[in-house]
């Protein structure tokens, strides 16, 4: 049951082979045994879940269930989760029960999915390792010496352990994606503006997306189909039919033209990485896709004018944070700058205060124009050059990161090597543009490698049909580590 | 030397929606303190902006109304700064594309008109409420007001005079009130008042350094502090010394300004555009629709006032001082078009004077327009006098019988004699029983005339139609 698809669990609470809250409980039961170990999760509530499985099961019995009903998903820490404790993995937090639901919550919620508990994260998302957390780094299931991405991590974790079968996540600049390729499974970052924002704590408005994270394409596409929609709430969400994400899955790929960007396969990317991608390429063309070689002549630029931009509207997103009305609050202090100082200086970590610092010097009286703006213009430059490639190709393909899962501590003091695991990422998000990683293989010390595709606006189900496609000739989807 | 002061204002006019700017709670004043501020309000994690759509008709119908440009599209900017009654710790305001650009408002002191040129109008966000008594050391926040919807409307630095300032205030504040924008409640904060104030030797181009003095809550205050200010800086540069740029607060207490930060401490305030906000588009249609809601501006109001009924400046201004008056005046002057000046004269004086004595507005005045235009109709044509007319008007005011103007004449037997024969019959006894003034008047002493005159009112009990009665002696007298 462990490696079940989300389809095959709903056909088991659909035949009463199983109840929600047996299987419920039996994934709180593998929580409990792995997670000492792993720290996939902050908090996890076996009443809370067992409520809701309780909840499903009567819906199950009324003959009320949908795709998800009764099936427990666990939630990335950044979600706002009522009667939840819900920290963003920040001390500052540390103390936050939300009193209401984000959408996708509610989403799930009126699914009848079982909130199987919150998973740990970089605090306020930033991280791609997942040792910016301050309830401490979440191991790598494949490797409990190494990272497992970030900064859904607890979730990659989660899932690959198989703690879950499917999480949430939220993607910046990767952290949906290099995570999931870290961990072996499967993730998506859906264009800009289709999942809701509401209730989703932000780090980079701009370019913040709520996604899932499963073991497979058709299990990424049924967690869409709940997780998407407009929400009136959030300003960026877009207005537009709903749509079945999983229609196209089973498409033939004869005729699609696959775009691989010369600047993907330039030097950074490792050999052992490059040898697994080249070897998904080449079932790909046995699947009957054509492959283009494509341009983004920009895309170098992405890193740098992500770090121009995502601490920017971080350093003022993090202002809320201040000890006044909620969270945490420095012990003791001489006055009200000595409280801000003080709650701040104790509540943030390293990273967090790091960015906060470029934020506020980029936007400040004198560089906002030499940084900001520029950042900004370049910006559209990235997204032009996705425009031009995908007239000639319908979806990307290239490494979703440099190289396999690194060790604990081995980048930590050096946050620009940190900041590069996302140089593949980051561009799509830059644009606004989907994009998602599947597990294609492993590479040193038998680590994953993650393939990273990205599509055009509104192409995700064209997207999960290639993945799906893929997943269906190969196993890789369905490995599982040594727990 | 002759020194010229300059001044900008910065009006933040509370606008009238139901709902905060981005959020769906209520604006209602004097709530208990954080029971109108939602999750949105007190900015919990995760919470996001909605623009109101009401607030950015609003503000169109204002830029309309000043004949300004509406910016589309116009983009929502963050302010940051942190203070505890600032939730987000920044502030959602508009920096480059504000809503409103230019425009501009007539204003007129004595008998001078001038044109004000408007820089801009923005919405923005209001922020709580910081409490500082009633705490022992500690402040308290309250956070209803966080959200109110507000537009900042800036104007060039186009004023000279306390008096021209106040005179652009009351302008503005009767316009946003007129169009139905703001209440305009000073008292309540709806309409708030930061002025720009630097001096300049007379005939020089370049500005002074200039003091913005905030916490401006009547027009009285900022008559005063501006005239305070501007004799500070006059004062300071006569002695050798110069003006330091800076905020300053106007204490009504004291009638003095006194400093309240620096240019050195200014805030680095980071603008940026705000990514939770979509850029806001004014499609041309929504303009038109907003168009038509416009009722007849005040100005042009005015300037009918002045070429169709033959009023000057100052009537038509003083009658165009709130919707409410314009509306009773044109209510009035509608039943009687020929007498404009009259309707004008009764409403600015008595009906004014009464409201005035009693503190009550227009709106609740126990006279209708029609029962004054039924009294004034009288007047008109002589059925009473002036004077008897004010008798009526308190009948009127008291409604007593119905408010029916005629049955108030007849019930008080106000009733002028017109009647030629009776009015002679008045002249002749008149004439026979003052024999000596007749003489005087004979004698060129143009005095007696006035006396007998007065004699017949007298004898009338001043129910005489005096123009007759001037006829009629004169008629006597030059010996017809």
């Amino acid at each position: 049951m462990l490696n079940d698809s989300l389809k095959q669990l709903a056909k088991r609470l659909a035949g009463k082979e199983v109840s929600s809250v047996e299987l419920t409980a039996e994934f709180l039961g593998r929580i409990n045994q792995l997670n000492p170990a792993y720290n996939a999760f902050i908090t996890v509530d076996a009443e809370k879940s067992l409520e809701q499985a309780r909840a499903a099961d009567r819906k199950i019995a009324a003959g009320e269930a949908g795709p998800l009903t009764g099936i427990p998903i666990a939630q990335k820490d950044i979600f706002c989760t009522q009667g939840w404790l819900t920290t963003c993995g920040s001390r500052m937090l540390s103390n936050f029960v939300s009193p209401y639901d984000a959408g996708v919550i509610e989403r799930f919620n009126a699914a009848g999915a079982v909130n199987a508990g919150k998973t740990n994260m970089d605090e306020f998302a930033m991280g791609s390792s997942n040792e910016n957390s301050f309830y401490g780094p979440v191991r790598n299931p494949w490797d409990i010496n190494a990272v497992p991405g970030g900064s859904s991590g607890g979730s990659a974790c989660a899932v690959a352990a198989r703690m879950t079968p499917a999480a949430t996540g939220t993607d910046t600049g990767g952290s949906i994606r290099q995570p999931a390729a870290l961990c072996g499974i499967s993730g998506i970052k859906p264009t800009y503006g289709t999942v809701s924002r509401y209730g989703m704590i932000a780090f980079a408005s701009s370019l913040d997306q709520g996604g899932p994270m499963a073991k497979s394409a058709e299990d990424l596409a049924l967690m869409l189909n709940v997780m998407t929609g407009f929400d009136a709430r959030d300003s960026t969400s877009l207005q537009r039919e709903a749509e079945d994400y999983a229609r196209d899955l089973e498409k033939p790929l004869a005729g699609l033209r696959i775009g691989l960007p010369q600047e993907y396969f330039a030097e950074g990317m490792h050999a052992d990485v490059a040898r697994a991608i080249e070897q998904a390429l080449d079932e790909f063309r046995r699947l009957g896709a054509e492959m283009r070689e494509v341009s983004l002549p920009n895309s170098p630029l992405s890193i740098p004018v992500y770090y121009v931009l995502a601490p920017a509207e971080a350093s003022s997103n993090l202002s809320r944070f201040d000890g006044v009305r909620y969270g945490y609050r420095a012990e003791s202090y001489q006055d009200l700058q000595d409280m801000y100082r003080k709650t701040r200086a104790e509540g943030f970590g390293t990273e967090v205060k790091r960015r906060i610092l470029i934020g506020t010097y980029v936007l400040s009286h004198g560089y906002y124009d030499a940084y900001y703006i520029q950042a900004q213009k370049v910006r559209r430059l990235i997204a032009q050059d996705f425009t031009r490639a995908f007239t000639q190709c319908d979806v990307i393909m290239g490494p979703t990161a440099p190289s396999v899962a690194f060790d604990l501590g081995e980048k930590s003091s050096d946050p620009v090597q940190m900041y590069l695991s996302d140089i593949y990422t980051s561009a799509a998000s830059l644009a606004g543009l989907p994009g998602m990683s599947i597990p294609v293989g492993f590479g040193e010390k038998n680590r994953p490698v993650g393939l990273h595709i990205i599509g055009n606006y509104f192409a995700e189900a064209r997207m999960l049909n290639a993945a799906y496609q893929y997943q269906q000739a190969t196993d890789w989807h369905r490995r599982m580590p040594d727990v | 030397m002759q020194w010229e002061i300059v001044i900008g204002l910065e009006i933040h006019a509370q606008l009238s929606t139901q709902s905060k700017i981005f959020s769906g709670a209520s604006i209602a004043y004097g709530a208990m303190p954080n029971t109108q501020a939602c999750i949105v309000d007190l900015a919990l994690p995760g919470v996001l902006p909605v623009l109101n759509q009401g607030a950015v008709e609003r503000a169109v119908k204002f830029g309309l109304a000043i004949g300004a440009k509406i910016n589309s599209p116009s983009i929502f900017a963050r302010k940051n700064y942190f203070y505890p009654d600032l939730p987000k710790g920044y502030q959602i305001s508009q920096y480059e594309f504000p809503i409103v650009e230019g425009g501009n408002i007539r204003i007129q002191t004595g008998e001078t008109e001038k044109d004000i040129r408007l820089t801009r109008a923005h919405l923005e966000e209001d922020a709580g409420k910081s409490l500082h008594e009633d705490f022992h050391g500690m402040s308290g926040i309250d956070l209803n007001r966080a959200g109110t919807p507000l537009l900042e409307i800036v104007s060039e630095p186009d004023m000279r005079s306390s008096a021209e300032a106040v005179a652009y205030a009351k302008i503005l504040h009767a316009l946003v009130r007129w169009i139905g924008i703001c209440d305009g409640n000073m008292q309540e904060g709806s309409f708030r008042c930061d002025a720009n104030v630097s001096v300049r030797p007379h005939g020089s181009e370049a500005f002074g350094k200039r003091c913005e003095i905030k916490n401006l809550n009547s027009f009285r205050f900022l008559e005063k502090a501006i005239e305070f200010e501007a004799e500070r800086q006059i004062e300071i540069l006569e002695d050798g010394g110069s003006v330091r740029q800076e905020t300053r607060l106007y204490d009504a207490n004291k009638g003095e300004t006194r400093t309240m930060r620096s240019k050195e401490d200014a805030n680095d305030y980071r603008y940026f555009p705000d990514p939770d906000l979509l850029p806001v588009e004014i499609k041309p249609d929504w303009i038109a629709r907003l168009q038509e809601t416009l009722p007849e501006l005040p100005q042009a109001r005015r300037e009918r006032y002045v070429s169709d009924f033959g009023l000057s400046a100052y009537d038509a201004s003083v009658l165009t001082g709130s919707r409410e008056l314009s509306e009773y005046f044109e209510a009035t002057v509608k039943q009687l078009p020929a007498q404009a000046k009259l309707c004008a004269n009764w409403i600015m004086g008595e009906i004014s004077a009464r409201l005035n004595k009693t503190d009550m507005d227009i709106a609740a005045c126990p006279v209708a327009p029609e029962a004054l235009a039924a009294l004034l109709s009288r007047i008109d044509d002589g059925t009473i006098s002036g004077k008897a007319a004010k008798t009526v008007f308190d009948g009127l005011w008291q409604g007593e019988m119905d408010q029916q103007v005629d049955a108030i004449i007849d019930a008080k037997g106000l009733k002028q004699i017109s009647d030629d024969s009776a009015i002679e019959q008045q002249v002749d006894a008149a004439l026979a029983a003052n024999a000596q003034l007749v003489a005087d008047f004979r004698g060129g002493k143009e005095k007696a005339f006035n006396a007998l005159v007065g004699k017949v009112m007298k004898a009338t009990q001043g129910k005489a139609n005096p123009a007759q009665v001037n006829a009629a002696l004169r008629k006597k007298l030059s010996g017809q």
